[in-house]
Parts: C-alpha cells; structure tokens; sequence
C-alpha cells in the first residue's frame, strides 16, 4: 500500500538547511495498522507531508495506494485521507457544513455525503453538534471533528498524525476502537504517527521507531521489546544498597545492575523466574525489602536503548501510559 | 473543476454572509465616502477648471467603485492566511478537488462581493444623489469591478501563498496599495490641466488609471470612447496574469 525508497526533505530557512527526513525506506501492506514512533522534531509530519503530497520530496520516490507520489499525486489523493496534526477546522464553520463539504470535495453526492457524515458523527460522538460553529467545540471535540474530516470518504490509506493528542482517556479508547473496527470493517490501511509507547503498544501490528530523520528500528511491539535484553527488577531496601546490590549481581543473568539510594535495579532474562532466587538470596543475607517490581520491557525501553535516550525526556507522559509503566 | 469551484464558492459566500462585521464594514465603508467625502467633490468640480467633463457624481461614483474592489481584493489574502494558519488550506489541498478551483471559487466570492458593493454604491447615488449616468454605462462599470476584484484578489491569494506572513502580508499590501490608489485618479483625478508633468506622466504608466478612467468613460455613456477601450484592455490583461499567477501558485506541490 505505501512503498518508500530513500525519501528525503531538507528545509532551508535563511540560509541554513535543516534535514527533516534524511532517506528512509519503508514498506506498508495493504490493511496493515503501521504506527510510526519518535521525540519531537524526529521528521514525523514532514514524512506524512510527503506522503499526503502536501509536500514535495527533495530526494526520492514512493508509491502510495497505487499511485505514484511524484507523478500521480492526483491518483495519491482520490485514495487517501488524513488528519493533521495541527487541526484543520475553520471557526466560524458548522460542524456539519464542514463533513459535508469534505466529503462532496471527494466526489459525494450531497445525499451521501450527509448520510457518512452523520453516521461517522455518531460514531466519534459527535452526533447533535451538527449546528455548533466549530469555535464552540472543546479541544478534544475539534480532534475528533478532525478525524471524521479525514475518514468521511472511506479512504483505503488513511494517514493520522498523532491523532489522539488531546483526547480525554475515554475519547482515545473509543477512538482505538473504532480505527480498529474500521480496518476490520473495510479493510482500511492505517498509518499513524505517535509519541504515545502505550498508543503504538496497543494499535498497532507494527511500529517504525524514528529519531532525527531516520528509521532507527522497526518490527512488532513484542519483537522491539524482546530486542531489550530483558525484564526490569527493581528492588526497594530498607538500607544496605550497595550490598544488596552484591547479592543480586551474582543472581544468574542479572546485568546492569545500579543502585539509587535504597532502590537496587538490575535486568534478567526472565524477572518472572529469577524472582524467588532473588527473594531467598537477600533474605539469606538478612536485607529487609520494602518492595520488588518486575517490568517486562517497555517501547521506552527499545527506544532507550536504541538511542541512547529516552522517549518522553522533557514531554508529558500521557496518564495511561504512566499507567502502564506501574503495572 | 467546475463543481469544485461552485463549492468553494458556496462555502465562502455562506461564511460570508454570515459574518456580521464584514456585512457592516462593507456596507458602511462606501456610504462614509459617499455621504462625507461626496458633497465636498461636488463642490470641487464644480470651481475647478480641468475635471473630466460630466456630473460630479458620475465622476466620483466610478472612483468609488473601483477604490471598494480594490480594497476588498487586496486584502483577501489575509484570510487565506489565516485558514492556511489553522490547516483549513492543507486540508482542502490533500483533497482530490482541483487546486485551481480552490482558487477560482474564492476569487469567485470575492467578485460576488464587490459587485454587492459596487451596486449599493450605485443604488445610494442613484436614490440619493443626482447621479446621471446611462443604465448601459452603469453596468459596463459593475462588470469591470466584478473583473478588476478577480484581479487584485487572484493577485492577492497568489502572494499571500508566496509569502506565508500574517504580519507581512498586509503591509506590503498597504505600501503597495498608497502609491497606486494615488497615482490613479480615484479621489481627485489626475488630468494633464491639474497635475504636473511628472505626475501625469508617472499616473499614465499605472494600469490603475486607465482602468479609473474607463470606469468614468463608462459612466458618462462615452461607450465609444478610447480610454475605455484602453482601460478595458488593461484590465483584462491585468486579470489574465494575475489568474495565471494564481493558478501557478496554487498548483505547486510546496505550499
Ligand atoms: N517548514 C519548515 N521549515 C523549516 N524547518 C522545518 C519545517 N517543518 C519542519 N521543520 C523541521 O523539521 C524537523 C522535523 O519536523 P516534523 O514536524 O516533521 O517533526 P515531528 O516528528 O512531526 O515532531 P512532533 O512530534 O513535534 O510533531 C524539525 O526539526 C523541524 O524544526
Ligand atoms: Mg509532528
């Protein structure tokens, strides 16, 4: 469905060129749910840009549902749809007037682009707000207001650039739901930008990890996880760290062991199996524990890992994803 | 492309009529200038040698005419500019629809409007006013309004999309709009009897001018003359390249 081959975008701004995409290759199959994962400024938009030809390539080439990019972006478009990330609502405009235009500017007749629109409303819980001048929604009703204008035509490729920033926990489930209902339904190929670990955790079959310009991993979640050697442990000790830390090291497999404070962390193989050992081994020695976790590795992880830093240094977490993290 | 175009049309219009404040301003602003600034004009022509030939309102209410479209399509690029800010342009560019429709039916509102504006014009001088100007003449003028709005306002999209500036874009649009609304007559005209040679000679190269002066051929029912055949020539040729400029502009890949 999506065929990319070393599609590049520079941007020069008084004189100083910025590369946005350095050169990535990547391939979607149709009906697949691609996410695509990385920090701010890692050339997520300027790559869906491309894709969506809002943008011309510097270098490079792709075919996209079909079509080729550079030669047919008027194929490229009949086929898609796409929700920005920036939104893409005029104020002043009703909600329902916007879905059916939208949709009429996709070749619907007015009978059918009115019928989608309020079906697709509906299903985005946006039905009784046809009246309303888009200004009058809430942030999280504009989001989805953004999304149905993206979905209305029933596009084979549909491109969503971080589609549930914004969106209340519930919104964001229901708005899962219902992009897994529609490829279900239709078979609709989905590519979706995110920052959220749990989003792209739980969405989609596969994830490309991109940092400053590039593809820096790709695979399904459990086999981006399984690429992090192993489990986290952590250990919460009433005092003697640094022994305790001596303890656990010599547990088979442990590695990366550190120690904070009273906090002793360490990874194994398997934390589910290790556990015992290590809970006979610092009683043994007479070491009070106030807790033990054991994590099985996160997207964080893979892309701690992978570069060296963290996905969410300086961004807000979002609260399902802390969420996750305690579990 | 065509019913492209009438959507975008339809959609600008709805959202125009529905604007108060716009309905207002454009209503108002041409009876402040008819009702404040007319009588003094009639009197001015009257005691001043050298004016075109022809009743005071037929001189000033084509002057009018052309001053509403030119403001009205000069600045409608600053609402292009702000639904480029809030992602209505990308979104209706990643449509399958034409960009030169998009283009087309906005410029298309925006030739609706002026001529709304021009009519009223003419209406108040009419009811209001001893203006005297033959019907054939009268709309002669409304339709060279209606062209010279798809103009300035095809010209004003196509730079608004070049330069991408909320906050450049109207003073550039100010500096460039003063020295032609000067140099063409539209307040006071710019005859070889009342202005120097040098201005005279720099308001002739204007295109403005002509444009201004068939307007005025057109209302004094001169249908034969010269200058509005020069003034309709310009204004047609202005309006080609300001469409093909806009059309380029609006089918690039990069916006
Ligand atoms: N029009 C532009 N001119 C100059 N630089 C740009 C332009 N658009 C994007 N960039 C730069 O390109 C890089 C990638 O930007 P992009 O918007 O694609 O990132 P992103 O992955 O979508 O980030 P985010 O998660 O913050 O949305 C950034 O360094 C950005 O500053
Ligand atoms: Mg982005």
């Amino acid at each position: 469905m999506i065929t990319v081959r070393g599609l590049a975008r520079q941007f020069t701004l008084r004189g100083r060129t910025v590369d946005a995409v350095k050169g990535i290759d990547f391939d979607v199959a149709a009906g697949e749910l691609v996410g695509f994962l990385g920090p701010n400024g890692a050339g997520k938009t300027t790559t869906l840009r491309m894709l969506t030809t809002l943008l011309r390539p510097t270098r490079g080439s792709g075919t996209v549902a079909g079509c080729d990019l550079l030669t047919d972006p008027q194929g490229v478009r009949r086929k898609i749809g796409y929700v920005a990330q920036g939104g893409s609502t005029w104020p002043e405009s009703k909600v329902g007037e916007e879905i059916e235009l939208q949709a009429r500017l996709y070749g619907l007749s007015r009978a059918e682009a009115r019928r989608r629109g309020a079906l697709l409303a509906e299903r985005l819980d946006l039905a009784g707000l046809e009246q309303r001048p888009a200004k009058t929604l809430s942030g999280g009703q504009r989001r989805r207001l953004d999304i149905v204008l993206g979905l209305v035509h029933e596009p084979q490729l549909v491109f969503l650039d971080e589609p549930t920033s914004g969106l209340d926990p519930q919104s964001r489930a229901n708005l899962w739901d219902h992009v897994r209902r529609m490829r279900a339904e239709q078979g609709m190929t989905v590519f979706l930008t995110t920052h959220y670990l749990d989003e792209a955790d739980a969405l989609c079959d596969r994830i490309l990890v991109t940092d400053d310009g590039k593809i820096v991993a790709e695979g399904t979640p459990d086999e981006l996880k399984a690429g992090v050697a192993g489990d986290a442990i952590t250990v919460d000790v009433a005092d003697r760290a640094a022994e305790a830390a001596e303890v656990v090291r010599r547990l088979p497999g442990a590695h990366d062991v550190t120690v904070v404070a009273e906090t002793v962390r360490l990874r194994v193989p398997r934390g589910d199996s290790v556990l015992p050992e290590l809970l006979r081994a610092l009683d043994s020695h007479r070491i009070t524990m106030t807790s033990v976790k054991v994590n099985r590795p996160t997207l964080d992880d893979v892309f701690l890992s992978l570069t060296g830093r963290s996905l969410r240094d300086g961004e807000a977490a979002s609260p399902a994803m802390e969420a996750t993290h305690a579990a | 492309m065509l019913r492209d175009t009438w959507l975008i049309f339809l959609r600008d219009m709805k959202l125009c009529l529905r604007n108060p404040t716009w309905l207002i301003i454009g209503i108002m602003q041409p009876l402040l200038y008819l009702f404040l600034f007319g009588p003094l004009m009639v009197t001015v022509v009257a005691h001043t040698p050298g004016f075109p030939s022809g009743n005071a309102w037929a001189v000033l209410t084509p002057a009018l005419i052309v001053q509403t479209a030119l403001f009205s399509g000069s600045f409608a690029g600053v609402g292009l500019l702000t639904e480029y800010r809030v992602g209505v342009v990308d979104r209706f560019r990643g449509t399958p629809a034409s960009r030169s429709a998009l283009l087309f039916g906005k410029v298309l509102a925006q030739a609706v409007q002026a001529t709304a504006q021009s009519v009223l014009i003419v209406l108040v001088t009419l009811l209001v006013f001893d203006l005297d100007a033959p019907a054939s003449g009268m709309l002669l003028s409304l339709a060279m309004a209606a062209v010279l709005a798809i103009t300035l306002s095809s010209g004003s999209y196509a730079l608004a999309m070049v330069l991408k500036s909320e906050a450049a874009f109207p003073s550039l649009m100010n500096a460039v709009l003063l020295p032609l609304l000067l140099l063409s007559g539209v307040l006071l005209p710019v005859t070889a009897q009342l202005a120097p040679g040098w201005l005279y000679n720099l308001a002739r190269i204007n295109p403005l001018t002509h444009v201004v002066d068939a307007e005025r051929a057109a209302f004094r029912g001169d249908l034969g003359s010269t200058g509005l055949l020069t003034g309709s020539l310009v204004l047609l040729a202005m309006a080609a390249l300001a469409l093909v400029w806009g059309t380029r502009t609006f089918q690039k890949e990069n916006a």
